[in-house]
């Protein structure tokens, strides 16, 4: 049976609801701001100092190549971080949530 | 003296390339993946009768498979060919191109993927109009959409007509027919799903093909990439190995970073793809699939280009193209022979082939279903009536290529990736974003949201170094930077903002909150 109107409301203005919603956007906000910082971070040193990353890491080796691929995989391993937590800990929520409106 | 100078100026090339010339490799390669991909359109047409199946291949396509078709949509031949042809002639630039390439699709992942697939079902205008009024909303976004389909598709038409001519020897003219005229005929016959099938098989042929190059240059180095980017130092100075002049004014490097990462996400072909998939966990995973296999790619180019540059050597390169294109073919002649260029050579061509597809299935697509039942035919849907148009509006959008690939013939395309990259990011991204997480938007705060960052992109382009100086030779350009992500982006999202504080919307603002269970929890999605 589809969920009628009231128990749509019901459940969008229910605390735990809320609380879920909240929640995802606070994980999505992290980690999207924690992405923008490193790639901004990234290009403003290229533009203002770009001596920084010509620093050698042993003989011939300077940063920006290690800094360059660890940007590539760090955005990878954040998906991963964002997948992770929400087949962990959203999804149950939201079947719960998905329950309850079924069960009323 | 003259002689001397004459020899000078002849192409010195030390490694014998067949470049150029028919090799029959890359054609039986090439017919082999024709034949193989037109038998799935076939496989595929038995299967698409319904919209749900011509768009979204019946919503069936598993996470894993959507996370390689959408790599494959994704890696362009200017991806392949461009990036490391960047690296080969100017070094370590090349990667804050694909690090911005790539940094656009966690940004898809934790704002957009599952409320996309939540409350979509064909296109991205179906988010954005979802709780706004239809009418405007699909005219304005389709407008956008179909810009942001335009300009790409013209710069891999063309690309395609240039490479196919360098590569086989073939007819510029003759390349452009045959890519519009197969590339329609997967669209029009098999839908989403063969579309989704080129995508696959074309990321796998062109991952394995890398990582083959990858090893074959590596052996040279006795697999130690210290002594590759020891020999690149060495021979080409060690400014090559860290960031140069590429970048030189901060806010230019903002604005191109802006727009290839936010870009990404207001690309119509790949939001399209987040509705082949049964449901949002299957997009949060396709995401995470395509992240590490782009990402996995642009590595490889990156060690493509080092080494096209040590083996091959800069000035082979630059002589046969100086933008450094055929970087990569060369060097996969120099590691593998006549054999694996052929092989390189046909997966460059599947590639096009495959991008192409997407492009235009997404164009057909917001011509059938946002314009014509939306606009035209006020939101009643007939099906057989809608999938007429889909797939006349197809064999349109599959002439229009050819046409335009041949009137664009021999022009710098560059500037039109750039162009759909900045469209995407300021019409399509900002409206789409603030639709799904900003109660108080409104219909009119989307349409002038929309319009301001189309026309500003357009605008600003022209008026940009890239056009005004490069392409018109005008001493200095009216506007300075040459990518205009930074402010025609700002722009759509301060006039969306302003427009919807002005004048609120309290249907959309109410409907915002109901909507809220199919967002967040899946219910009454399709």
């Amino acid at each position: 049976m589809p969920p009628t109107h009231t128990h749509a409301t019901a459940v969008i203005e229910s605390p735990e609801f809320k609380r879920l919603v909240k929640k995802r956007w606070s994980v999505s906000i992290i980690l999207t701001v924690t992405i923008l910082v490193i790639y901004i971070g990234f290009l403003l040193v290229v533009a203002f100092d770009k001596n920084l990353l010509a620093v050698k890491l042993g003989n011939f080796i300077p940063w920006a190549l290690p800094v360059g691929f660890a940007i590539i995989v760090a955005a990878w391993l954040l998906t991963g971080i964002y997948v992770y937590w929400a087949n962990n800990s959203y999804d149950p929520e939201v079947q719960a949530l998905k329950n309850k409106i079924n069960a009323n | 003296m003259l002689l001397f100078t004459l020899f000078l100026q002849a192409p010195a090339l030390p490694v014998a390339s067949t470049l150029g010339t028919a090799n029959p490799v890359s054609m039986v390669m090439f017919f082999l993946f024709v034949a193989i991909t037109m038998y799935i359109t076939y496989w595929a047409a038995k299967k698409t009768k319904t919209g749900s199946e011509f768009y979204a291949a019946g919503r069936n396509i598993s996470g894993f498979q959507n996370g390689l078709a959408l790599a494959g949509d994704y890696m362009s031949a200017a991806s392949f060919l461009g990036i490391a042809g960047m690296v080969a002639t100017k070094g370590y630039d090349g990667l804050i191109y694909s690090i911005g390439f790539l940094v656009g699709w966690p940004l898809i992942m934790f704002l957009i993927a599952e409320p996309l697939r939540n409350l979509g079902k064909y296109t991205f205008a179906d988010v954005v109009a979802y709780r706004l009024q239809q009418r405007p909303i699909r005219i304005v976004s389709s407008v956008g959409s179909l810009l942001t389909i335009a300009f790409y598709l013209i710069a891999q038409m063309v690309g395609a007509g240039g490479l196919i001519k360098t590569l086989f020897g073939l007819q510029y003219e003759l390349a452009v027919v045959v890519v519009g005229t197969v590339m329609t005929g997967y669209v029009l016959f098999g839908g989403m799903l063969a579309t989704t099938w080129v995508q696959i098989i074309k990321a796998v042929l062109l991952l394995s093909g890398a990582t083959v190059l990858v090893i074959l240059s590596l052996a040279t180095f006795n697999f130690s990439p210290a002594s590759l980017f020891q020999a690149v130092s060495e021979k080409y100075g060690e400014a090559m190995l860290s960031p140069g002049g590429f970048i030189t004014n901060p806010f230019d490097a903002l604005s191109l970073g802006l727009a290839l990462m936010l870009g990404t996400a207001g690309l119509p072909h790949i939001l399209m793809r987040f509705y082949t998939v049964p449901d949002a966990k299957a997009a949060r995973k396709s995401v995470f699939v395509a992240t590490g296999f782009i990402g996995y790619f642009y590595i490889l180019t990156f060690f493509i280009g080092f080494s096209a540059m040590v083996l091959v050597g800069k000035p082979v390169i630059e002589s046969i193209d100086k933008g450094g294109n055929m970087a990569a073919l060369l060097l996969a002649e120099q590691t593998g022979g006549t054999a694996f260029l052929g092989f390189i050579a046909a997966v460059a061509f599947a590639t096009i082939l495959a991008v192409v597809a997407g492009l235009t299935l997404s164009g057909a697509s917001s011509i059938s279903h946002d314009l014509y039942v939306h606009v035209f035919k006020k939101g009643v849907s007939h099906e057989q009536g809608e999938m007429k148009v889909a797939k006349r509006a197809t064999i349109a959008l599959g002439i229009l290529s050819i046409v335009l690939g041949l009137v664009f013939k021999g022009q710098n395309v560059a500037f039109m990736v750039g162009l759909a990259f900045s469209i995407a990011a300021s019409a399509n991204f900002p409206a789409l974003l603030m639709s799904i997480i900003w109660r108080r938007f409104t219909t009119q705060g989307a349409v002038w949201s929309i319009a301001t960052g189309a026309f500003l992109s357009i605008v600003l382009i022209i008026l940009s170094p890239t056009i005004w100086v490069d392409l018109l030779h005008y001493p200095e350009a009216i506007f300075p930077l040459k990518n205009p992500a930074l402010v025609s982006m700002s722009a759509a999202f301060l006039v969306g903002i302003l427009v919807s504080l002005l004048k609120p919307e309290i249907a959309a603002a109410e409907k915002f909150e109901s909507e809220k269970l199919r967002t967040y929890l899946g219910i009454g999605a399709e």
